[in-house]
């Protein structure tokens, strides 16, 4: 059974800030034409805000209530 | 080179292995062991959603737009996180009302409603049957790359070959073929398909490896890894434009549009509502999935880009459509091993989506459109006949091959036409129209049926006019003018700029202006009218689900009767005479009951029934069907007031309850009181008594003593013995004035006093007690005189009490008055309410402190002249309990070493009142 515990707001949470990283403005921030090993800024900021999001979404839900 | 035969066999050879995997997840679940029970077949079940519009197209758009491909994969994470929410929910529905699709979904929520479940049904085939076409012409397309490698490479779709000898016309009856047999083995109450989604989990493993094999080759192979990759096209203008300024930076409102659409299409499509809600085996599985599935969209996109960066270096500009770069990279560095790879997971893609949309659309046909029409046409009697599950299956079945063929013939006449480019953002467009109604019924209460319907209607209306038929215009099938110059020429009602409204992409524009009329309408509408009683009871299902969840599926009202066998009768016409009976024998079991014949017919079972039924041929129809065999006294007006009464009764109760405990607090505050004042009375008694027998003992002492005397001493002389004989007439009058006064002042406090009130003139009382008093006055020099008007008013009063209290004050102000001057004046004021009669002295006064209980029993301002008191102390007591019970007043004002007034009122008679007002 899933109880609806502070595990769902803190998704809820991580959703709101997941809104903010992927749009604008926060993403107009890495649209310059700085490369990362040679790579544009605004993909690295993106493809690495994405894992984060998603470790951090696996961490809510791995890890056991205390 | 690879032959078409070649690929014609491993085609088929795949789908071959797709029908072994389906046939033998089928069978472990017959066998009660499934292989789909665990959270990882359920993530890789989700990834229907990568088609091949991900695995060709996301290609073909990062190489036009940069960035652009990626919200479609970043909206579905950000929802994923909701899903603990969302998705729970829709699940936990679904199970408890045998929910079997998305237009089920919404019709059950508002008030099980027909209506509702076709259109929501009509927008979806709408808005899929092209996205399915698309599907068709990637396989077409990708088979002839593969097969004219390194010809006509331009034009992805072949040129229109009559139909049969078009390899997509085979592949679509093959689909069909699998599809059916895999989709509707029997009629299930769940619609369950575990072999289905054993094949469909497999695909998003043969899709995933396939795409990161070919996005491995390219960066590590051909290039020198991403640095050596992004350095080289860097170093290309054209290509170092897309990387800057082709990113975000482009248009954010497309990229938050997009985001929008991709989050409200990982929810509604029809394809993952099967997936995620409808074949969903534990909820349990939701939570690893709300991490696994974002990390599946991650993997498959990290090599979008360099495969498309690699295929626009090693392609000279404009020789190879970019959509075919995952197989045309590996052919052109000869890794034909590779390119097949790629070749069979773009088909496992487009496959995958192609069979379960199928199944989800032909379930909603079946059972939202066709079968609610047919039970309607009497003519048919289709609700006398027996056995109706050969039926349902042949309509699901026929439902199957025509919207496949609806795919093919839509992919057949559009070709290479506009109208299949952007068809997916067309179909996540339809999809999102569902969101208001979907999202509002599951939070919100007081969505009604009108409102999801004129809601559902006007966003459906706009994006049809705003981006299917302007999809249309540009592939020619409209005139182009339709476009141009809006509709009848007026220039407002362009399509793509409705309203005026410019600079927005066609995606933002029509999500903008159909959500603005969608939620619109639907809050606007729901809001207009009281939800009714199923719309109420529906929808507290709904929301409440996680609330209440064992009582949760259980129908809130019902009333009727019906047989077992009736029951068990019915819901054997739709999914078959045993089954039925297995399902009665489980219910029963489930009830800790031993046999179906001990079953009773009564809410819960026929609950039951109709959600079994409900699985097979939707929640609508479901209800009408037992609503046939249960005679269902429908809840009548007077029995939900009943209801509404009894619960309203039970609060009235529970407010009398507290009333009375309130008054029960209140009456015990009176008691306690009472019991204060009861002591305090007690108290003074006990004081009175020790006065009274003190102010007693004083006379009778000194009678005593001159009776001693007086008998002791026989040989007085007679004027001394009279003396003391006067001194001991006057103390046993001053004993009998005293007792007298005790009873008399008693009588008056308890009420047992006599009253004989008569007309009195106050001018008459005065001058008697004058009168009586005159010969003490005179006796003391003191100067006695009266102010009294000519004609007074009546006052109804015992004149004998009113004359004790004049003669009581008088002779007060005697006592009091030791000057060689002293005067007392006697005067009667008529005031507008009362008579006020004042008798003033210019006497030795009472002091601040005295005059404060000069009016209570036996206190007495002590003569400090002689230290002797004067009286009984209880003639004031006494005047003061006469005059208040004429409801006058009596006070004093004094100075001390000037005198005092004693003042009292006596009320006027009301008429006399009237008189003096008039």
């Amino acid at each position: 059974m899933i109880r609806p515990t502070l595990k769902g707001q803190r998704l809820v949470a991580l959703f709101l800030l997941g809104c903010l990283l992927f749009n604008y403005p926060l993403l107009s921030l890495f649209a310059g034409d700085m490369r990362i090993w040679g790579i544009p800024l605004v993909y690295v900021y993106l493809f690495s805000a994405w894992a984060i999001l998603i470790a951090a979404m696996a961490l809510i839900i791995e890890r056991r209530d205390q | 080179m690879l032959t078409g035969a070649l690929i014609v066999v491993i085609s088929f050879l795949y789908v071959g292995l797709l029908f072994a995997i389906a046939r033998y997840g089928d069978k472990r679940a017959d066998a009660g062991r499934s292989i789909i029970a665990n959270p990882y077949i359920y993530t890789l079940s989700l990834a229907v959603y990568c088609t091949s519009w991900t695995f060709y197209g996301s290609v073909g758009r990062a190489a036009t737009s940069g960035i652009g491909f990626l919200p479609i994969y970043l909206g579905p994470t950000l929802m994923a996180a909701l899903w603990w929410y969302v998705l729970l929910k829709m699940v936990r529905i679904s199970k408890a009302h045998r929910i079997t699709s998305i237009a089920d979904f919404i019709a059950s929520r508002y008030g099980k409603s027909h209506v509702l479940g076709g259109l929501v049904t009509i927008i979806a085939v709408l808005g899929i049957v092209p996205y399915i076409a698309l599907q068709l012409k990637a396989i077409s397309a990708s088979f002839s790359t593969i097969l004219q490698y390194p010809n006509n490479l331009i034009s992805a779709a072949p040129d229109a070959l009559p139909f049969l000898q078009d390899n997509t016309f085979y592949v679509a009856m093959l689909l069909a073929v699998f599809t059916i047999l895999f989709g509707t083995r029997h009629l299930d109450a769940t619609e369950r398909h575990e072999g289905l989604v054993a094949a469909i989990a497999f695909e998003s493993i043969v899709k995933l490896v396939a795409f990161v094999a070919v996005g491995i080759f390219v960066t590590f192979g051909m290039f020198d890894g991403f640095d050596d990759l992004f350095s080289k096209a860097s170093a290309v203008p054209e290509l170092n434009a897309l990387l800057v300024q082709g990113g975000a930076a482009g248009n954010y409102m497309t990229w938050a549009s997009l985001t929008i659409l991709s989050m409200l299409a990982i929810i509604l499509l029809p394809r993952q509502f099967q997936v995620s809600v409808v074949e969903n085996v534990n909820e349990r599985h939701l939570n690893k999935a709300i991490w696994l599935f974002p990390l599946y969209l991650f993997a498959i996109n990290i090599f979008v880009l360099p495969i498309a960066l690699g295929g626009m270096m090693h392609f000279p500009a404009g020789t190879v459509d970019a959509d075919t770069f995952v197989l045309t990279l590996p052919l052109s560095e000869n890794r034909t091993w590779l390119a097949l790879l790629a070749f069979v997971g773009g088909l496992s893609a487009s496959t995958g989506m192609v069979i379960v949309e199928t199944i989800a659309l032909s379930t909603m046909v079946c059972n939202d459109l066709v079968m609610p029409i047919l039970l309607r046409l009497k003519a048919l009697r289709l609700t006398e006949r027996e056995d109706l599950s050969a039926l349902l299956i042949g309509i699901r079945r026929a439902a199957i091959v025509f919207i496949l063929a609806l795919g093919y013939v839509y992919f057949y006449l559009a070709g290479e036409a506009y109208a299949l480019v952007s068809i997916g953002l067309i179909s996540f467009s339809a999809v999102a129209q569902f969101a208001p109604a979907m999202l509002g019924g599951l939070f919100w209460k007081g969505g009604t049926r009108l409102g999801a319907l004129s809601g559902l209607s006007a966003g459906f209306l706009i994006w049809l006019y705003s981006l299917l038929l302007p999809s249309f215009a540009k592939s020619g099938w409209l005139p182009i003018t339709f476009l141009t110059e809006g509709i009848l020429g007026i220039d407002l009602l362009k399509p793509q700029q409705l309203f005026g409204l410019q600079g927005m992409d066609e995606i933002s524009h029509c999500l903008f202006w159909s959500m603005l009329a969608n939620i619109g309408l639907y809050v606007s509408v729901s809001l207009w009218r009281r939800p009714t009683a199923a719309e109420h009871s529906q929808a507290n299902l709904f929301v409440d689900v996680l609330r209440h969840v064992a009582a949760g599926s259980g129908p809130r009202f019902w009333r009727g009767s019906a047989t077992v066998a009736d029951l068990q009768t019915l819901l054997g016409r739709f999914i078959g005479p045993e089954r039925a009976s297995e399902s009665f024998a489980s219910y029963a079991r489930s009830q800790g009951i031993n046999g179906v014949d001990q079953l009773t017919a009564n809410a819960v079972l026929v609950h039951y029934v109709e959600s079994q039924i409900a699985g097979a041929i939707g929640s609508a129809s479901a209800r009408d069907m037992v609503a046939s065999v249960v005679i269902e006294e429908p809840l009548a007006l007077e029995e939900v007031m009943t209801i509404i009464d009894e619960a309203s009764q039970a609060l009235a109760y529970s407010r009398q309850l507290e009333q009375k405990s309130r008054e029960l607090e209140a009456a015990t505050n009176e008691l306690r009181s009472a019991n204060q004042r009861l002591q305090e009375l007690d108290r003074l008694k006990d004081d009175f008594i020790s006065t009274v027998t003190h102010e007693l003992r004083t006379p009778l002492t000194s009678i005593r003593a001159f009776s001693e005397i007086l008998g002791d001493n026989p040989q007085l002389e007679n004027a001394q013995r009279a003396k003391f004989l006067g001194i001991i007439t006057r103390e046993s009058e001053r004993l009998t004035r005293l007792i007298n006064q005790v009873l008399d002042l008693a009588k008056i406090e308890s009420g047992a006093a006599e009253w004989h009130p008569s007309a009195l003139d106050m001018r008459e009382v005065i001058e008697d007690a004058t009168t009586a008093l005159s010969q003490i006055y005179k006796e003391r020099g003191i100067k006695l005189t009266t102010g009294l008007p000519d004609a007074l008013p009546v006052v109804y009063a015992d004149r004998d009490r009113i004359f004790q209290v004049v003669l009581n004050l008088l002779s007060n102000a005697a006592n009091f008055c030791d000057k060689p001057d002293s005067r007392v004046h006697v005067s009667v004021i008529v005031e507008e309410t009362a008579l006020r009669i004042e008798i003033a002295d210019n006497g030795i006064g009472i002091s601040a402190n005295d005059q404060s209980f000069i009016f209570e029993k036996f206190r007495q301002v002590s003569d400090t002249t002689s230290g002797k008191p004067k009286g009984s102390g209880l003639g004031l007591a006494i005047s003061k309990e006469i005059v208040q019970h004429y409801k006058g007043r009596l006070w004093v004002v004094s100075t001390p070493g000037i005198g005092s007034t004693f003042s009292f009122t006596l009320p006027l008679p009301r008429s006399k009142l009237a008189f003096l007002a008039a």
